[in-house]
Protein backbone atom coordinates (compact mmCIF):
# COMPACT_ATOMS: atom_id res chain seq x y z
CA UNK A 1 0.00 0.00 0.00
CA UNK A 2 2.47 2.45 0.51
CA UNK A 3 4.50 1.98 -2.38
CA UNK A 4 1.89 4.29 -3.66
CA UNK A 5 2.85 7.94 -4.04
CA UNK A 6 -0.64 8.79 -3.59
CA UNK A 7 -1.16 6.74 -0.68
CA UNK A 8 2.07 7.73 1.30
CA UNK A 9 0.62 11.90 0.29
CA UNK A 10 -2.66 10.62 1.83
CA UNK A 11 -0.99 9.29 4.70
CA UNK A 12 0.91 12.38 5.45
CA UNK A 13 -1.29 14.55 5.01
CA UNK A 14 -4.03 12.78 6.82
CA UNK A 15 -2.07 12.72 9.73
CA UNK A 16 -1.55 16.40 10.04
CA UNK A 17 -5.02 17.38 9.49
CA UNK A 18 -5.81 14.79 12.38
CA UNK A 19 -3.49 16.47 14.73
CA UNK A 20 -4.48 19.90 14.30
CA UNK A 21 -8.08 19.05 14.30
CA UNK A 22 -7.85 16.97 17.09
CA UNK A 23 -6.16 20.14 18.97
CA UNK A 24 -8.73 22.60 17.95
CA UNK A 25 -11.45 20.20 18.62
CA UNK A 26 -11.22 20.37 22.28
CA UNK A 27 -11.31 24.28 21.78
CA UNK A 28 -14.44 24.38 19.70
CA UNK A 29 -16.01 22.13 22.18
CA UNK A 30 -14.94 23.72 24.88
CA UNK A 31 -16.13 27.19 23.50
CA UNK A 32 -19.45 25.83 22.13
CA UNK A 33 -18.51 26.20 18.62
CA UNK A 34 -19.35 22.72 16.86
CA UNK A 35 -22.33 25.14 15.09
CA UNK A 36 -20.13 27.46 14.03
CA UNK A 37 -17.38 25.10 12.72
CA UNK A 38 -20.19 23.81 10.29
CA UNK A 39 -20.76 26.95 8.79
CA UNK A 40 -17.25 27.85 8.27
CA UNK A 41 -17.00 24.14 6.24
CA UNK A 42 -20.17 25.39 3.91
CA UNK A 43 -18.12 28.95 3.20
CA UNK A 44 -15.25 26.33 2.76
CA UNK A 45 -17.82 25.02 -0.17
CA UNK A 46 -18.23 28.46 -1.45
CA UNK A 47 -14.81 29.19 -1.57
CA UNK A 48 -13.81 25.92 -2.94
CA UNK A 49 -16.33 26.22 -5.80
CA UNK A 50 -15.05 29.85 -6.39
CA UNK A 51 -11.72 28.68 -6.62
CA UNK A 52 -12.82 26.35 -9.53
CA UNK A 53 -14.54 29.31 -11.38
CA UNK A 54 -11.79 31.47 -11.40
CA UNK A 55 -9.46 28.71 -12.07
CA UNK A 56 -7.74 28.70 -8.93
CA UNK A 57 -6.69 25.16 -6.46
CA UNK A 58 -9.58 24.45 -4.30
CA UNK A 59 -7.81 25.49 -1.38
CA UNK A 60 -6.83 28.57 -1.63
CA UNK A 61 -10.71 29.62 -2.32
CA UNK A 62 -11.09 27.86 0.81
CA UNK A 63 -8.67 29.91 2.69
CA UNK A 64 -9.74 32.90 1.48
CA UNK A 65 -13.68 32.67 2.02
CA UNK A 66 -13.28 30.76 5.45
CA UNK A 67 -10.69 33.64 6.86
CA UNK A 68 -12.40 36.41 5.81
CA UNK A 69 -15.73 35.31 6.77
CA UNK A 70 -14.52 34.03 10.04
CA UNK A 71 -12.89 37.32 11.13
CA UNK A 72 -16.71 39.12 10.47
CA UNK A 73 -18.32 36.36 12.23
CA UNK A 74 -16.17 37.51 14.72
CA UNK A 75 -16.91 40.99 14.97
CA UNK A 76 -20.49 40.44 14.32
CA UNK A 77 -20.54 39.22 18.05
CA UNK A 78 -19.55 35.81 18.30
CA UNK A 79 -20.42 35.61 21.67
CA UNK A 80 -24.10 37.55 21.52
CA UNK A 81 -27.15 36.09 21.89
CA UNK A 82 -27.74 36.84 18.56
CA UNK A 83 -24.67 34.75 17.10
CA UNK A 84 -26.76 30.91 15.40
CA UNK A 85 -29.08 33.72 13.75
CA UNK A 86 -25.96 35.21 12.21
CA UNK A 87 -24.73 32.41 11.55
CA UNK A 88 -27.83 30.91 10.15
CA UNK A 89 -27.95 34.06 7.77
CA UNK A 90 -24.15 33.84 6.22
CA UNK A 91 -24.90 29.85 6.25
CA UNK A 92 -27.43 30.12 3.65
CA UNK A 93 -25.42 33.37 1.81
CA UNK A 94 -22.35 30.83 1.13
CA UNK A 95 -24.06 27.85 0.59
CA UNK A 96 -26.05 29.48 -2.19
CA UNK A 97 -22.73 31.16 -3.31
CA UNK A 98 -21.13 27.68 -3.19
CA UNK A 99 -24.19 26.43 -5.56
CA UNK A 100 -23.80 29.76 -8.13
CA UNK A 101 -19.63 29.61 -8.59
CA UNK A 102 -20.34 25.32 -9.28
CA UNK A 103 -22.78 26.15 -11.70
CA UNK A 104 -20.84 28.70 -13.63
CA UNK A 105 -17.93 26.93 -13.64
CA UNK A 106 -17.05 24.64 -16.65
CA UNK A 107 -16.32 21.92 -14.29
CA UNK A 108 -17.97 18.56 -14.01
CA UNK A 109 -20.37 17.41 -11.13
CA UNK A 110 -17.20 15.42 -9.71
CA UNK A 111 -15.41 18.80 -8.79
CA UNK A 112 -18.25 19.94 -6.33
CA UNK A 113 -18.80 15.83 -5.08
CA UNK A 114 -14.63 16.15 -4.45
CA UNK A 115 -15.07 19.58 -2.44
CA UNK A 116 -18.32 18.39 -0.56
CA UNK A 117 -16.97 14.64 0.27
CA UNK A 118 -13.46 14.79 0.36
CA UNK A 119 -10.78 13.40 -1.68
CA UNK A 120 -7.62 12.68 0.23
CA UNK A 121 -6.37 9.52 -2.32
CA UNK A 122 -6.06 12.38 -4.92
CA UNK A 123 -3.83 14.71 -2.96
CA UNK A 124 -0.54 15.86 -4.68
CA UNK A 125 2.88 16.10 -3.41
CA UNK A 126 2.57 20.23 -3.77
CA UNK A 127 -0.64 20.20 -1.78
CA UNK A 128 0.72 17.50 1.11
CA UNK A 129 3.33 20.32 1.21
CA UNK A 130 0.73 22.98 1.92
CA UNK A 131 -1.16 21.18 4.13
CA UNK A 132 2.11 20.62 6.06
CA UNK A 133 2.58 23.95 5.84
CA UNK A 134 -0.83 25.52 7.04
CA UNK A 135 -0.85 22.64 10.01
CA UNK A 136 2.57 23.76 11.63
CA UNK A 137 1.15 27.79 11.43
CA UNK A 138 -2.25 26.54 13.02
CA UNK A 139 0.23 24.58 15.40
CA UNK A 140 2.56 27.15 16.77
CA UNK A 141 0.17 30.17 16.75
CA UNK A 142 -2.64 28.10 19.15
CA UNK A 143 0.84 27.38 21.35
CA UNK A 144 1.76 30.63 21.72
CA UNK A 145 -1.42 31.24 22.92
CA UNK A 146 -2.05 28.29 24.86
CA UNK A 147 -2.41 29.71 28.24
CA UNK A 148 -4.61 32.50 27.17
CA UNK A 149 -6.81 30.41 25.10
CA UNK A 150 -7.47 28.05 26.96
CA UNK A 151 -8.38 30.28 30.18
CA UNK A 152 -10.78 31.65 28.17
CA UNK A 153 -11.85 28.23 26.64
CA UNK A 154 -12.45 27.01 29.54
CA UNK A 155 -13.10 29.54 32.23
CA UNK A 156 -14.65 32.79 30.03
CA UNK A 157 -15.33 34.89 33.22
CA UNK A 158 -12.24 34.18 35.26
CA UNK A 159 -9.75 35.16 32.04
CA UNK A 160 -12.32 38.49 31.61
CA UNK A 161 -11.65 39.33 35.19
CA UNK A 162 -7.71 38.30 34.88
CA UNK A 163 -7.40 41.07 32.50
CA UNK A 164 -7.33 38.30 29.15
CA UNK A 165 -8.52 40.35 25.74
CA UNK A 166 -11.53 37.92 25.25
CA UNK A 167 -12.08 39.69 21.70
CA UNK A 168 -9.06 39.13 20.38
CA UNK A 169 -8.56 35.39 21.65
CA UNK A 170 -11.35 34.85 19.97
CA UNK A 171 -10.86 36.61 16.32
CA UNK A 172 -7.62 34.66 16.51
CA UNK A 173 -8.84 31.52 17.34
CA UNK A 174 -11.38 31.82 14.82
CA UNK A 175 -8.39 32.88 11.96
CA UNK A 176 -6.96 29.35 13.24
CA UNK A 177 -10.16 27.39 12.85
CA UNK A 178 -10.48 28.89 9.27
CA UNK A 179 -7.33 27.24 8.45
CA UNK A 180 -8.15 23.90 10.17
CA UNK A 181 -11.50 23.98 8.48
CA UNK A 182 -9.76 24.80 4.88
CA UNK A 183 -7.08 22.12 5.33
CA UNK A 184 -9.65 19.34 6.78
CA UNK A 185 -11.54 19.63 3.98
CA UNK A 186 -8.98 17.83 1.70
CA UNK A 187 -9.73 14.71 3.93
CA UNK A 188 -13.30 14.67 4.99
CA UNK A 189 -15.09 17.07 2.17
CA UNK A 190 -16.57 20.27 3.63
CA UNK A 191 -20.27 18.26 4.42
CA UNK A 192 -18.42 16.49 6.93
CA UNK A 193 -15.32 18.67 8.06
CA UNK A 194 -17.16 18.51 11.88
CA UNK A 195 -16.24 14.64 11.88
CA UNK A 196 -12.31 15.54 12.62
CA UNK A 197 -12.76 18.76 14.17
CA UNK A 198 -15.52 18.12 16.76
CA UNK A 199 -16.32 14.46 17.45
CA UNK A 200 -12.58 13.20 18.43
CA UNK A 201 -12.58 15.69 20.89
CA UNK A 202 -15.80 15.52 21.97
CA UNK A 203 -14.86 11.77 22.82
CA UNK A 204 -12.18 12.46 24.63
CA UNK A 205 -13.85 14.33 27.08
CA UNK A 206 -15.30 11.57 27.89
CA UNK A 207 -12.35 9.64 29.02
CA UNK A 208 -9.84 12.34 30.45
CA UNK A 209 -10.37 15.65 32.62
CA UNK A 210 -6.81 17.71 31.75
CA UNK A 211 -6.74 20.08 28.83
CA UNK A 212 -3.34 18.15 27.61
CA UNK A 213 -4.37 15.53 27.72
CA UNK A 214 -8.13 15.77 26.33
CA UNK A 215 -5.80 17.34 23.56
CA UNK A 216 -3.67 14.21 23.45
CA UNK A 217 -6.45 11.54 23.34
CA UNK A 218 -8.49 14.10 20.67
CA UNK A 219 -4.93 14.01 18.77
CA UNK A 220 -4.99 9.99 19.03
CA UNK A 221 -8.56 10.04 17.81
CA UNK A 222 -8.70 11.88 15.03
CA UNK A 223 -4.97 9.99 13.59
CA UNK A 224 -6.40 6.77 14.28
CA UNK A 225 -9.97 7.49 12.42
CA UNK A 226 -7.86 8.85 9.50
CA UNK A 227 -5.60 6.12 9.10
CA UNK A 228 -7.59 3.42 9.18
CA UNK A 229 -10.38 5.13 7.20
CA UNK A 230 -7.66 5.39 4.71
CA UNK A 231 -6.06 2.19 4.72
CA UNK A 232 -9.87 0.63 4.75
CA UNK A 233 -10.80 2.82 1.77
CA UNK A 234 -7.53 1.64 -0.10
CA UNK A 235 -8.49 -2.14 0.79
CA UNK A 236 -12.37 -1.95 -0.17
CA UNK A 237 -12.40 0.94 -2.39
CA UNK A 238 -15.15 2.51 -0.87
CA UNK A 239 -14.94 6.25 0.48
CA UNK A 240 -12.54 7.40 2.98
CA UNK A 241 -14.59 9.93 4.42
CA UNK A 242 -17.56 7.27 5.03
CA UNK A 243 -14.55 4.81 7.02
CA UNK A 244 -13.38 7.88 8.82
CA UNK A 245 -16.79 9.32 9.66
CA UNK A 246 -17.98 5.88 10.94
CA UNK A 247 -15.00 5.09 13.75
CA UNK A 248 -15.11 8.36 14.89
CA UNK A 249 -19.01 7.61 15.80
CA UNK A 250 -18.10 4.32 17.39
CA UNK A 251 -15.22 6.33 19.41
CA UNK A 252 -18.45 9.14 20.55
CA UNK A 253 -20.27 6.06 21.26
CA UNK A 254 -17.89 4.16 23.68
CA UNK A 255 -17.19 7.41 24.94
CA UNK A 256 -20.66 8.12 26.09
CA UNK A 257 -21.43 4.68 27.24
CA UNK A 258 -18.39 4.55 29.29
CA UNK A 259 -19.31 8.08 30.66
CA UNK A 260 -22.59 7.14 31.74
CA UNK A 261 -21.30 4.14 33.41
CA UNK A 262 -18.68 6.06 35.49
CA UNK B 1 -10.77 55.39 45.69
CA UNK B 2 -12.03 59.17 46.30
CA UNK B 3 -14.96 60.83 44.28
CA UNK B 4 -16.09 58.39 41.90
CA UNK B 5 -18.54 58.49 39.64
CA UNK B 6 -19.18 55.66 37.18
CA UNK B 7 -22.01 55.42 34.54
CA UNK B 8 -23.67 53.26 32.30
CA UNK B 9 -24.26 55.75 29.11
CA UNK B 10 -26.15 58.95 30.36
CA UNK B 11 -27.02 57.32 33.99
CA UNK B 12 -24.48 57.68 36.83
CA UNK B 13 -24.78 54.09 38.75
CA UNK B 14 -22.78 55.53 41.66
CA UNK B 15 -22.07 59.52 42.73
CA UNK B 16 -19.35 60.86 44.27
CA UNK B 17 -17.65 58.15 46.07
CA UNK B 18 -14.63 57.89 48.17
CA UNK B 19 -13.48 55.30 50.95
CA UNK B 20 -9.93 54.08 51.82
CA UNK B 21 -9.12 50.28 52.45
CA UNK B 22 -6.42 49.54 54.41
CA UNK B 23 -3.95 46.54 53.70
CA UNK B 24 -5.20 43.26 55.16
CA UNK B 25 -8.56 44.99 56.16
CA UNK B 26 -11.64 42.95 55.31
CA UNK B 27 -14.54 45.19 53.97
CA UNK B 28 -18.12 44.33 53.59
CA UNK B 29 -19.99 46.69 50.65
CA UNK B 30 -23.84 46.47 51.41
CA UNK B 31 -26.54 47.47 49.67
CA UNK B 32 -29.87 46.56 47.60
CA UNK B 33 -29.93 45.40 44.14
CA UNK B 34 -29.32 48.30 41.66
CA UNK B 35 -27.09 50.46 44.33
CA UNK B 36 -24.00 50.02 42.22
CA UNK B 37 -22.21 47.15 43.38
CA UNK B 38 -21.51 45.53 40.60
CA UNK B 39 -20.29 48.16 38.55
CA UNK B 40 -17.89 49.31 41.84
CA UNK B 41 -16.38 46.03 41.49
CA UNK B 42 -15.91 46.47 37.40
CA UNK B 43 -14.36 50.30 37.85
CA UNK B 44 -11.87 48.66 40.81
CA UNK B 45 -10.77 45.51 38.32
CA UNK B 46 -10.27 48.29 35.47
CA UNK B 47 -13.16 47.01 33.14
CA UNK B 48 -15.19 50.03 33.34
CA UNK B 49 -13.33 53.71 33.30
CA UNK B 50 -14.88 56.40 35.85
CA UNK B 51 -16.39 58.88 34.83
CA UNK B 52 -15.26 61.13 37.42
CA UNK B 53 -12.87 61.00 40.42
CA UNK B 54 -9.95 58.44 41.12
CA UNK B 55 -8.95 55.22 42.31
CA UNK B 56 -5.51 55.20 43.79
CA UNK B 57 -3.83 52.15 44.86
CA UNK B 58 -0.63 51.95 47.49
CA UNK B 59 1.21 49.81 44.75
CA UNK B 60 0.28 49.75 40.52
CA UNK B 61 1.23 46.43 40.69
CA UNK B 62 -1.90 46.10 43.11
CA UNK B 63 -4.34 46.63 40.36
CA UNK B 64 -3.19 44.03 37.52
CA UNK B 65 -3.27 41.08 40.82
CA UNK B 66 -6.53 40.91 42.26
CA UNK B 67 -8.31 38.53 42.78
CA UNK B 68 -11.79 38.30 42.44
CA UNK B 69 -14.49 35.99 43.02
CA UNK B 70 -17.97 35.37 41.33
CA UNK B 71 -21.02 34.72 42.52
CA UNK B 72 -21.43 31.52 40.05
CA UNK B 73 -20.04 31.09 36.47
CA UNK B 74 -22.80 28.45 35.44
CA UNK B 75 -21.01 25.18 35.54
CA UNK B 76 -22.55 22.46 34.22
CA UNK B 77 -22.50 18.98 35.40
CA UNK B 78 -20.69 17.66 32.09
CA UNK B 79 -18.13 20.40 32.68
CA UNK B 80 -15.44 18.21 31.42
CA UNK B 81 -11.84 19.83 33.45
CA UNK B 82 -10.56 18.73 36.66
CA UNK B 83 -10.50 21.05 40.05
CA UNK B 84 -6.49 20.99 39.81
CA UNK B 85 -6.22 22.01 35.87
CA UNK B 86 -9.18 24.91 36.26
CA UNK B 87 -7.68 26.56 39.14
CA UNK B 88 -4.26 26.09 37.30
CA UNK B 89 -6.09 28.13 34.66
CA UNK B 90 -4.84 31.30 36.46
CA UNK B 91 -1.49 30.94 35.63
CA UNK B 92 0.05 33.78 33.49
CA UNK B 93 3.90 34.22 34.85
CA UNK B 94 4.59 31.94 31.43
CA UNK B 95 3.49 31.49 28.24
CA UNK B 96 4.93 27.55 28.03
CA UNK B 97 1.78 24.97 27.28
CA UNK B 98 3.01 23.20 30.12
CA UNK B 99 3.78 24.01 33.52
CA UNK B 100 6.64 24.16 35.37
CA UNK B 101 7.67 22.32 38.50
CA UNK B 102 7.26 25.92 40.44
CA UNK B 103 4.03 25.90 39.01
CA UNK B 104 2.70 22.81 39.92
CA UNK B 105 3.45 23.53 43.59
CA UNK B 106 2.07 26.20 43.65
CA UNK B 107 -1.24 25.47 42.58
CA UNK B 108 -0.53 22.34 44.57
CA UNK B 109 -0.32 24.67 47.96
CA UNK B 110 -2.98 27.00 47.05
CA UNK B 111 -5.44 23.77 46.69
CA UNK B 112 -4.51 22.44 50.61
CA UNK B 113 -5.31 26.04 51.62
CA UNK B 114 -8.60 25.88 50.57
CA UNK B 115 -9.39 22.05 51.57
CA UNK B 116 -9.69 20.74 48.14
CA UNK B 117 -6.98 18.08 47.52
CA UNK B 118 -9.36 15.64 48.15
CA UNK B 119 -11.22 16.47 44.71
CA UNK B 120 -8.36 17.70 42.91
CA UNK B 121 -8.59 15.31 40.21
CA UNK B 122 -11.99 14.97 40.13
CA UNK B 123 -14.14 17.06 37.18
CA UNK B 124 -15.12 20.20 38.71
CA UNK B 125 -18.77 19.83 36.83
CA UNK B 126 -19.34 17.02 39.51
CA UNK B 127 -18.19 19.00 42.48
CA UNK B 128 -20.79 20.10 44.89
CA UNK B 129 -21.68 23.78 45.17
CA UNK B 130 -19.22 24.36 48.03
CA UNK B 131 -16.50 23.08 46.55
CA UNK B 132 -16.95 24.65 43.38
CA UNK B 133 -17.02 28.35 45.55
CA UNK B 134 -13.82 26.83 47.07
CA UNK B 135 -11.92 26.30 43.04
CA UNK B 136 -13.34 29.72 42.33
CA UNK B 137 -11.53 31.39 45.41
CA UNK B 138 -8.27 28.86 44.75
CA UNK B 139 -8.02 30.12 41.60
CA UNK B 140 -8.43 33.63 42.65
CA UNK B 141 -5.49 33.34 45.11
CA UNK B 142 -3.69 31.29 43.11
CA UNK B 143 -0.90 34.33 42.12
CA UNK B 144 -1.35 35.55 45.56
CA UNK B 145 -3.46 39.10 45.02
CA UNK B 146 -3.19 41.87 47.57
CA UNK B 147 -6.51 42.50 47.20
CA UNK B 148 -9.24 40.07 46.80
CA UNK B 149 -13.02 40.72 45.76
CA UNK B 150 -15.69 38.47 46.59
CA UNK B 151 -18.89 39.25 44.74
CA UNK B 152 -21.77 37.44 46.28
CA UNK B 153 -19.98 34.77 46.50
CA UNK B 154 -21.76 33.20 49.39
CA UNK B 155 -25.04 33.98 48.08
CA UNK B 156 -25.92 30.54 46.53
CA UNK B 157 -24.22 28.26 49.65
CA UNK B 158 -25.87 27.29 52.45
CA UNK B 159 -25.50 28.60 56.12
CA UNK B 160 -22.49 26.24 57.05
CA UNK B 161 -20.57 26.60 53.37
CA UNK B 162 -20.84 30.33 54.07
CA UNK B 163 -19.02 30.04 57.24
CA UNK B 164 -16.77 27.45 55.83
CA UNK B 165 -15.81 29.94 52.96
CA UNK B 166 -15.28 32.64 54.67
CA UNK B 167 -13.42 31.38 57.34
CA UNK B 168 -10.73 30.37 54.73
CA UNK B 169 -10.76 33.53 53.07
CA UNK B 170 -9.75 35.10 57.07
CA UNK B 171 -7.29 32.64 57.23
CA UNK B 172 -5.66 33.61 53.75
CA UNK B 173 -6.19 37.15 55.23
CA UNK B 174 -4.61 37.65 58.20
CA UNK B 175 -1.78 35.13 57.17
CA UNK B 176 -0.66 36.95 53.29
CA UNK B 177 -1.97 40.68 55.19
CA UNK B 178 -4.49 40.76 51.57
CA UNK B 179 -7.01 43.12 52.22
CA UNK B 180 -11.05 41.88 51.09
CA UNK B 181 -13.82 43.40 49.83
CA UNK B 182 -17.29 41.58 50.76
CA UNK B 183 -19.80 42.61 48.50
CA UNK B 184 -23.05 40.79 50.32
CA UNK B 185 -26.56 40.96 51.03
CA UNK B 186 -25.99 38.43 54.14
CA UNK B 187 -25.76 40.84 56.96
CA UNK B 188 -25.06 38.76 59.87
CA UNK B 189 -22.00 37.03 57.84
CA UNK B 190 -20.82 40.69 57.17
CA UNK B 191 -20.96 41.49 61.29
CA UNK B 192 -18.76 38.69 61.86
CA UNK B 193 -16.15 38.76 59.43
CA UNK B 194 -15.33 42.21 58.28
CA UNK B 195 -13.43 44.86 59.80
CA UNK B 196 -15.55 47.99 58.55
CA UNK B 197 -18.75 48.32 56.03
CA UNK B 198 -19.53 50.41 53.00
CA UNK B 199 -23.25 50.75 52.73
CA UNK B 200 -24.50 52.10 49.30
CA UNK B 201 -27.92 53.17 48.75
CA UNK B 202 -30.56 53.92 45.94
CA UNK B 203 -30.44 57.87 47.14
CA UNK B 204 -26.48 57.42 45.78
CA UNK B 205 -25.94 57.68 49.81
CA UNK B 206 -23.01 56.15 51.12
CA UNK B 207 -21.61 55.54 54.71
CA UNK B 208 -18.35 53.78 56.13
CA UNK B 209 -17.19 52.68 59.02
CA UNK B 210 -16.35 49.79 61.57
CA UNK B 211 -18.65 46.78 61.38
CA UNK B 212 -19.23 47.29 64.86
CA UNK B 213 -21.13 50.71 64.15
CA UNK B 214 -22.79 48.97 61.27
CA UNK B 215 -26.73 50.24 62.17
CA UNK B 216 -29.26 49.21 59.48
CA UNK B 217 -33.42 50.36 60.04
CA UNK B 218 -36.22 48.35 58.69
CA UNK B 219 -36.44 50.52 56.20
CA UNK B 220 -32.21 50.27 54.81
CA UNK B 221 -32.91 46.35 55.32
CA UNK B 222 -30.94 44.89 52.15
Amino acid sequence: MLSFDFMRHALVAGTFISIICGMMGVFVIARGMSFLTHTLAEIGFAGAAFGLFIGWPALNGMLLFTVLSSAMVGQLGVRSARRENVISAVSALFLGLGILFIALSDKSATSATSILFGSVIGISLSEVWQVVILSIVVAVVTLLMYRQLKFDSFDSVGARVNGINGAIISIVFLIMLALSVSVAAQIVGSLLIFILLTLPAASARYFVHSVSSMIALSIGFAVAGTWLGITLGYLTNWPTSFFIATIEVIFYLIGLIWYKRS
Amino acid sequence: MSHLTASYGPVNIIKDLSFKLAQGEFLSIIGENGVGKTTLVRSLLGILKPRAGKIDFADNSIAHNIGYVPQSRNLDEEYPITVRDFVSLNLRDSKLPWLSPNEKAKVTSILKQTDLMKIANRPLGQASGGEKQRAYLAQALLNSPKLLILDESTASLDVEMKQELLKLVVKFQKENQTSVIFITHDLPLARRYSDSYLLMTKQQEYTTGPINRLVISESEKV
